[in-house]
């Protein structure tokens, strides 16, 4: 099936349409999931590109963090993106999703251009808000403090967005809800509070939340790195069971276990600038850039 | 005790326009504070200015110089203003003029309390709200307003207390509340303790019940909110 043509198709905030929404990706999902289980890989899309970013620069001031990087991901693509803290890698993440405003270069979501225009304060913003939304809903993120809704069980903090972002009926996104609690293996937490749960129940409730938007790719913000040692193991076996399921992912993280097993596309971001980038298995195992070498060796230790 | 009796309809009586210039005031009251609260966070310096001004000046004057202020002040402007667009007299209502002037007051002390809250709701809560396609609205309506809310409760109550008690100076400007008929009833039967208890226990009355209120209000939105045990 051809992602891109329907994503051009649909539009939030459009009741007659949002049947569209939410039914264009269920598809995708579904291919994908008939694909694994059929026990072939889901080539037939996986070359279908989901978010594309072209030399993309963001200063704040007269300090630039960004200095031109650029990436793209297909179907099933799970990218670690890997650097020093400061390294400007968040900033590239939170960029995809326009939680910051780049200052310039092209970001393209299921093959369409994000048109752009300049704020007063000359960074570039969405010029439609539709469009905004529209991206939004179909990135999700999940955040390295969890960012769950703290008034809200954990429950409603899953079907919020379904119900007043996408107009799904209650019943479709308690379903939903329910699926993905039980995929993640919360469900049973469900009329719980955020605030009576451990770190890591937090962030897989926070993966269930972006899984229930059901969007064509997942942004992870080091969703590892505000949790005990013992907790990040539960997260990270989650997040590469949606690996192994086809989900296109974008993972800027500073596990290299996970970097090195689970995704096939590593890069290395330096000062704002992309040094190094390939393969894990060659890049993390013979990196050519002396950056590199001193990062991981910092690293495993 | 005959003349407690004798005069309970009327201090009743009073003790309802206390409420009306308490509740209505009390709405005034909160809705400034929100619109300070948003002026003091937003980006516009003149929005800024303008309310610490307000706040500053407000929080600055004892609430009976400013009641007296409105109430006679008011008139005389009100007065000059009438004069020269040669319009027919208006006279200040004691009633709007004491709910206009606590609402006012109060304002103040809202906006300060609701700034407050709104810088205490989690920033990251917010921005996952936006990353999931929320409207700013929404966003507002959503998530910002129910948390501001919990952190908000606490000064809206003590506010509230304040407020309710400071109704009292209404009885400066000739308004009968239950205070200015208690005051009155005193003086008639020469039994003034009688009637300035009364006026105490309804007024007791009055905050004990808002007190229940608003600890099930508490209840209501600090769900989610590990508490302390000891």
């Amino acid at each position: 099936m051809n992602h891109a043509a329907t994503f051009d198709r649909i539009s939030v905030g459009d009741p007659h349409n949002s049947i569209g929404l939410h039914e264009a990706p269920q598809d995708a999902l579904n291919d994908v999931r008939s694909a694994v289980t059929q026990g072939t890989a889901m080539n037939h899309n996986a070359n279908v590109e989901q978010v594309r970013v072209e030399d993309l620069h963001k200063s704040y001031g007269d300090n630039e963090v960004l200095k031109g990087v650029s990436l793209s991901a297909n179907s099933g693509d799970v990218i670690s993106i890997i650097g020093s803290s400061g390294s400007g890698k968040s900033t590239w993440l939170r960029c995809i999703n326009f939680l910051e405003n780049p200052t310039s270069g092209r970001v393209v979501v299921g093959g369409k251009e994000v048109g752009l225009t300049r704020n007063r304060k000359g960074d570039l913003v969405v010029a439609d808000p539709k469009q905004l939304q529209l991206i939004r809903t179909r990135l999700s993120m999940v955040f390295q403090h969890f960012n769950l809704w703290s008034h809200m069980t954990v429950l409603e903090n899953v079907i919020e967005a379904p119900i007043h972002v996408l107009g799904l009926p209650k019943a479709e996104a308690l379903e939903r809800a329910e699926r993905y609690l039980e995929r993640v293996g919360v469900w049973k937490f469900r009329d719980a509070y955020p605030a009576h749960m451990s770190g890591g129940q937090q962030q897989r409730v926070a993966i269930a939340r972006a899984l229930a938007m059901e969007p064509s790719v997942l942004l992870f913000d080091e969703p590892t790195s505000a949790l005990d040692p013992e907790l990040v193991g539960e997260v990270l076996k989650v997040m590469r069971s949606l690996a192994e399921e086809g989900r296109t992912m974008l993972v800027v993280t500073h596990e290299m276990g996970f970097a090195r097993e689970v995704s096939n596309h590593v890069i290395f971001v330096h000062r704002g600038r992309v040094e190094e980038q390939g393969n894990p298995k060659e890049v993390l195992v013979r990196p050519q850039s002396e950056r590199l070498q001193q990062f991981l060796s910092g690293n495993l230790k | 005790m005959d003349a407690l009796i004798e005069y309970s309809p009327s201090l009743l009586g009073g003790a309802w326009v206390t409420l009306k210039v308490a509740l209505l005031s009390l709405v005034l009251a909160v809705a400034s504070g929100l619109l300070g609260a948003a002026c003091k966070l937003s980006n516009l310096l003149p929005l800024r200015l303008w309310t610490m001004l307000y706040t500053t000046i407000v929080r600055g004057v004892p609430d009976l110089v400013m009641m007296l202020l409105v109430f006679y002040g008011g008139q005389l402007l009100l007065n000059e203003v009438i004069d020269y667009f040669e319009w027919e007299f208006i006279e200040i209502n004691p009633f709007v003029a004491g709910v206009l002037t606590i609402g006012f007051i109060f304002g103040a002390y809202f906006t300060e309390t609701f700034r407050g809250a709104f810088l205490s709701v989690s920033a990251g809560q917010l921005e996952a709200g936006r990353a999931y396609g929320m409207t700013s609205w929404q966003v507002f309506l959503r998530i910002m307003f129910p948390q501001m809310l919990r952190y908000a409760l606490p000064g809206i109550g003590n506010n509230w207390l304040v407020l309710l008690k400071s109704t009292a100076i209404v009885s400066m400007i000739g308004l009968s509340d239950m205070t200015s008929l208690a005051d009155q009833a005193g003086r008639s039967t020469h039994q003034p303790f009688t009637f300035y208890l009364a006026v105490c226990v309804l007024y007791l009355a009055m905050t004990a019940v808002s007190g229940w209120f608003l600890g099930r209000l508490t209840t209501r939105y600090n769900v989610g909110v590990r508490e302390a045990n000891v």
